[in-house]
């Protein structure tokens, strides 16, 4: 096969995370390059133009999120954040600047990689993505074009806002949404401080989606942050 | 023997004058015996000369009253502007004494020192801002005659016939640390005066020329000469003391001047004072109230406060007893004080009625031993004088209408009834029993209405019955004369017993009045210093406090506290009725600053609407209470103001106990907080060591196998490594969480959220460790959302998960079960292990507890006590108890205080 492996840009600042990254990731036929400052890795993101950046948000030289905004202005590659627990502000302003996903550390291998495969699968539909696409998984069938909402062959009766609510979580399918950032998309930029409008409906969605809302399987909580419907 | 060497105590004393001196600003008084000898000009010229000395001097006030001398001497002279009043029409000029106390300088000019504020200023008078200025550390330079000198008041009115009524007290002028005198010879003064280089006011031409003449200025030259040469003397027997030249101190003089309801009062007290500082003995003035002396209209027990409070400014110690006899009271209260000397005035009783009912006087000489009395004599006074005693109200105090007592005629109409009773009830029995024992029917009449109405109408009832019984019983029937001689002794008799029970009875009534008076102060302060007793926190003393002055003084009060930089602040807690709203709080911060009362009836800015006290503890002043009677007498009265202080006293004492219990408070949780650390550190190297020495060997022992190792231990190897470092990860993250709560720095990010949602979000975390349970969740249908920090209620869950799952045996089910109330949602996590331990409950949530010492499974033992933390800083509770069937059950609730936000929803 010609295809060539993906490419992943490690910015962070501590070697041992670095070392330990790249040995994992080029084991999973991953190209990885590195840079530990901020500066350095925005130069590297644009001189390489990789598939995919891990970005550390504690950075010696400028923050994580200046580098997101920098990378944004020109590339729209998925950016996963590597971040410190109990800082939910940092990672809400990190996915509102721009960045796909997050992890705090510390993490295990696994988990990254299933963030990297999701963020990449994500790009490469986003790419050629229409309104035809129907979005499925396990029993719950999403057809956008048609605004269809099934379970089980079922069809399932939503209201206008609570449909928008899922579809937007459908287009950013395995992705880390933010209450801002849903709620500027559903309800316009004037309802950025109701997110318990969010929480309500998102509840009301649950209740017909989710066999037992409190033990969700599609539309999941990030705990302070926002939403994400697994994939 | 040591005699030459100082006593300790004086020593100790003088350090003690000599620091307070050091802190407080000096006073210099330019003194001299009238206007126009040049104090002014004296002032300033020794001001010119600091001034060149380069100290900051500053001029606050000068009266050069056009002189072109004086004004001259200005020149160069910081002068500050003065404050303009505006008092019904006219401008007056005021001393800006907080433009001085602002300003600051080294020593300021503040001419006449005797002069009166304006009504709306903060003191009354111009040497209790000086005395301010002096507190705060400023030098003062000021001018006095001698004639406004308070006790030389009186003989100088009675010398020059003009009597000012600008006075400084005594007081003031003795604790100046200097006095220049500054004389002209009569003659030169009248020529000054001719010159027309004295200011006169106009108004006050007449008088003041009559004031000058040559023979009043020699007096008050000499008056003058004679206070700075007692002074210049006292100051000398002062260094002889200080450098233990000679024994000099009078032992144990001490004067006592007695003073009743009476014109001589005041004469009595300038007169005391005098013999005081003749003697340099400490003096005393005493007014004892007698059961009748507390029956006086108000005005009259109003002119004795003003001569105490006169003789407090003269510097006496003023004392009111209240005891029945007064002479036995005096006596008592001479040696229990050891007082030698006594001032009291000429016996008012004169002949018969001295001789029938004796005098204090008299009684004072024959009883009071080691005792010498000075009499003295009342001149004839002027009518207008008395009047001034009897009509002048108190400063500050607004005059209350003496409402008659209702009854007061009821009781003459029964004094007429009751005899014509006794007679209807007698008549009968004419010839069937001796006229002695009728006399009894009409006796018993009397003292029925003794007993009820007093002495008035009970005297009205003997005279009615003697006359009835004259006019019915004794032959001839009537007719009021009398045919035997023997029944004139029978009336007469009859008619000074029925006095005699009059007075008696009396006596007795207002002594159980006194007594029952008594009695309710007693209780009063009983009940509040019990509630005191048993009161836990400063709010709950202010409470207390309030309401029993309220009850007592019918008073609204208030009482305010300074914050940690010694600013008085509105009290935080809720007001109750008897709460006193927006007081002063910048008169609350005088008081609170100088330890002296002020506001209403007070020295100190009288023109506020309430009364300030200090309150203060041991060492220091707690805080202040405003006071707004619906009476001022009921609160400046002698005894009510002894009760005050009572009062003042005992919550000042609740205040400190309070205080004190805080503090113990505090240093027992910081030993706690200590021994804490000392737990938390040997309990996170156990637990961070542990899996730490996994990991290590793990890993090394990968790195060492490596070649010889299978690939089944390589894998169990690395799961050690991961999971031993997963564990280790949870340990530090409890111990940053803990800190942070501890720390305080965590701030609530409170939202609405649905409770379901929270559930789910802890559930999807936990679903690792959940593999093989089954959480079963209640909810309630329809429960609204909650106001909480999703994040920290999460956490909280999680923790009580992760502990049901780690104390619980595999595979065993757990419940969430939530409930609501219309004030509370209870959320209960439950398990079927085997309960907690009995008697363990609480201590659960402690920091640093584990269930099982020395488990395998280590959790540091933060988990329960973040949850607590969590849980009341939402302002709920969180307890644990065994659940009937078995298991453990952990329950939080959380208040719900405000209702969910209206949504316009679309189903």
């Amino acid at each position: 096969m010609t295809k060539t492996n993906p490419v992943i840009i490690v910015i962070e600042d501590d070697p041992a995370i670095r070392r330990f990254l790249r040995t994992g990731l080029s084991t999973q036929g991953f190209t990885v390059f590195e840079a530990d400052t901020g500066k350095q890795g925005i130069i590297e993101t644009g001189v390489r133009k990789p598939d995919l950046v891990i970005l550390d948000l504690g950075l010696p030289d400028i923050d994580g999120v200046e580098v997101i905004k920098s990378i944004r202005e020109w590339s729209a590659i998925p950016i996963l954040i590597l971040s410190a627990r109990s800082s939910e502000q940092h990672k809400i302003d990190a996915l509102d600047a721009g960045a796909d996903d997050y992890l705090t550390k510390p993490f295990g291998f696994g988990e990254l990689l299933a963030r990297i495969r999701v963020a990449l699968r994500h790009a490469n539909r986003s790419l050629d993505f229409m309104q035809s696409e129907v979005f499925i998984t396990a029993n719950l069938t999403v057809d956008l074009q048609n605004r269809r909402v099934s379970i089980d062959d079922q069809d399932i009766h939503l209201t206008p806002i609570q449909y928008r609510l899922l579809a937007i979580l459908v287009k950013n399918a395995g992705k880390v949404l933010t209450h801002q950032q849903i709620l500027k998309e559903v309800w316009g930029p004037s309802y950025q401080e109701n997110a318990h409008y969010l929480r309500i409906y998102m509840s009301q969605l649950r209740q017909k989606l989710e066999v037992d809302p409190t033990q969700p399987k599609f539309l999941l909580t990030e705990s302070g942050v926002g939403y994400r419907l697994k994939v | 023997m040591s005699d030459d060497r100082p006593d300790p105590d004086q020593l100790l004393a003088r350090v003690e004058r000599d620091n307070a001196k050091a802190k407080r600003g000096r006073l210099k008084i330019f003194f001299g015996a009238a206007a126009g000898v040049g104090k002014s000009y004296a002032m300033l010229l020794a001001a010119r000369e600091r001034r060149s000395e380069n100290i900051d001097v500053v001029i606050g006030l000068i009266e050069t009253h056009g002189r072109k001398e004086t004004q001259a001497l200005l020149k160069g002279l910081e002068v500050l502007p003065t404050r303009q009043i505006d008092y019904k029409g006219t401008m007056l000029h005021e001393f800006d004494i907080d433009a001085a106390l602002k300003r600051r300088p080294a020593i300021i000019i503040v001419d006449e020192l005797a002069h009166t504020n304006a009504p709306s200023s903060r003191h009354p008078k111009r040497w209790q801002d000086i005395h301010e200025l002096l507190d705060a550390g400023i030098d003062v330079y000021t001018a006095l005659n001698v004639q406004h000198l308070e006790s030389l008041n009186d003989d100088i009115g009675q010398i020059s016939g003009i009597r000012v009524w600008e006075t400084v007290p005594d007081t003031v002028f003795e604790d100046a640390d200097e006095i220049e005198l500054v004389d002209l010879p009569p003659d030169e003064l009248l020529l000054r005066l001719k010159e027309g280089k004295v200011y006169l006011p106009q108004q006050a031409q007449h008088a003041i020329h009559h004031f000058f003449r040559k023979g009043n200025l020699i007096a008050l030259r000499e008056l003058a000469l004679r206070q700075t040469a007692n002074r210049v003397d006292l100051q000398m027997l002062t260094y002889r003391e200080d450098h233990a030249i000679h024994d000099v101190w009078q032992v144990n003089e001490r004067v006592l001047v007695c003073i009743g309801v009476n014109p001589l009062a005041e004469r009595l007290v300038r007169a005391g004072k005098r013999l005081a500082v003749s003697l340099r003995a400490k003096w005393l003035v005493v007014y004892v109230e007698t059961p009748q002396l507390q029956r006086l209209p108000a005005e009259k027990r109003d002119g004795v406060l003003r001569i105490l409070r006169l003789a407090e400014q003269l510097g006496a110690e003023t004392v009111t007893l209240s005891a029945p006899d007064m002479g036995e009271a005096i006596i008592e209260f001479c040696s229990e004080r050891n007082i030698n000397k006594l001032v009291v005035g000429k016996p008012s009783r004169r002949g018969w009625k001295r001789w029938l009912l004796g005098s204090v006087v008299d009684e004072l000489i024959s009883h009071a031993h080691n005792v010498n009395i000075y009499l003295l004599g009342s001149p004839k006074m002027a009518d207008s004088e008395i009047n001034l005693f009897h009509k002048t109200p108190l400063p500050g105090l607004r005059q209350q209408t003496d409402t008659k007592k209702q009854g007061y005629y009821v009781g003459y109409v029964w004094a007429v009834l009751v005899p014509l009773f006794s007679a209807v009830i007698a008549y009968p029995m004419i010839g069937r029993l001796e006229l002695a024992n009728l006399v009894m029917v009409f006796l018993l009449g009397v003292v029925f209405v003794a007993t009820r109405f007093g002495r008035g109408p009970s005297v009205l009832a003997s005279v009615i019955g003697v006359g009835l019984f004259d006019f019915l019983f004794v032959q001839p029937y009537y007719s009021f004369s009398v045919s035997n001689g023997q029944y004139l002794i029978t009336l007469l008799t009859m008619l000074v017993v029925g006095i005699v029970i009059s007075n008696l009875m009396v006596n007795v009534h207002s002594q159980a009045k006194v007594a029952a008076h008594r009695e309710r102060r007693a209780a009063v302060l009983y009940a509040m210093s019990r509630e005191l007793a048993s009161s836990q926190n400063e709010e709950q003393v202010v409470r207390i406090a309030v309401r029993h002055l309220h009850s007592e003084f019918s008073s609204r009060n208030v009482i305010l506290f300074p914050d940690s930089n010694g600013r008085i602040l509105y009290p935080k807690q809720k007001s109750i009725t008897e709460s006193l709203h927006g007081v002063d709080l910048s008169v609350a911060q005088w008081v609170f600053d100088h330890n002296e009362m002020a506001g209403q009836g007070t020295n100190t800015l009288p023109s506020a609407e309430a009364i300030y006290f200090p309150i203060y503890g041991e060492d220091r002043v707690l805080g202040v209470l405003a006071l707004l009677p619906v009476n001022l007498r009921r609160v400046f009265l002698p005894e009510q103001q002894k009760l005050l202080e009572t009062f003042l006293r005992q919550i000042g004492q609740a205040i400190t106990r309070i205080h004190l219990a805080e503090q113990a408070k505090m240093t027992q949780m910081q030993v706690e907080t200590e021994r804490l650390r000392n737990s938390l550190l040997s309990a996170i190297s156990h637990d961070l060591r542990t899996p730490l020495a996994t990991i290590i060997g793990s890993a090394s022992t990968l790195l060492e196998g490596e070649g010889r190792l299978q690939t089944q231990d390589k894998l169990d190897l690395s799961r050690v490594i991961v999971d031993e470092a997963e564990r280790m990860s949870n340990l530090i993250n409890n111990i940053l969480d803990m800190a942070r709560l501890d720390a305080g720095v965590v701030e609530l990010n409170k939202q609405w959220h649905p409770l379901e949602e929270i559930i789910g979000t802890v559930l999807t975390r936990l679903q690792k460790h959940l593999l093989d349970r089954t959480v079963k969740v209640k909810l309630p249908a329809g429960i609204p959302m909650i106001f909480v920090d999703a994040v920290m209620i999460e956490q909280v869950l999680i923790n009580l998960l992760e502990n049901a799952i780690r104390y619980t045996p595999q595979g065993s089910d757990l419940d969430i079960i939530a409930d609501m109330t219309e004030t509370a949602v209870e959320i209960k996590v439950a398990d079927h292990g085997a309960g907690i331990p009995k008697g363990r409950e609480d201590s659960l949530f402690e920091k640093f507890y584990q269930a099982r010492h020395e488990a395998a499974q280590s959790g540091v033992g933060l988990g329960l006590a973040i949850c607590r933390a969590i849980i009341e800083a939402h302002g709920g509770k969180i307890y644990a108890q065994n659940r009937l069937g078995g298991g453990a059950e952990f329950t939080f609730i959380l208040p719900i205080d405000q209702s969910p936000p209206v949504m316009e929803l679309e189903e």
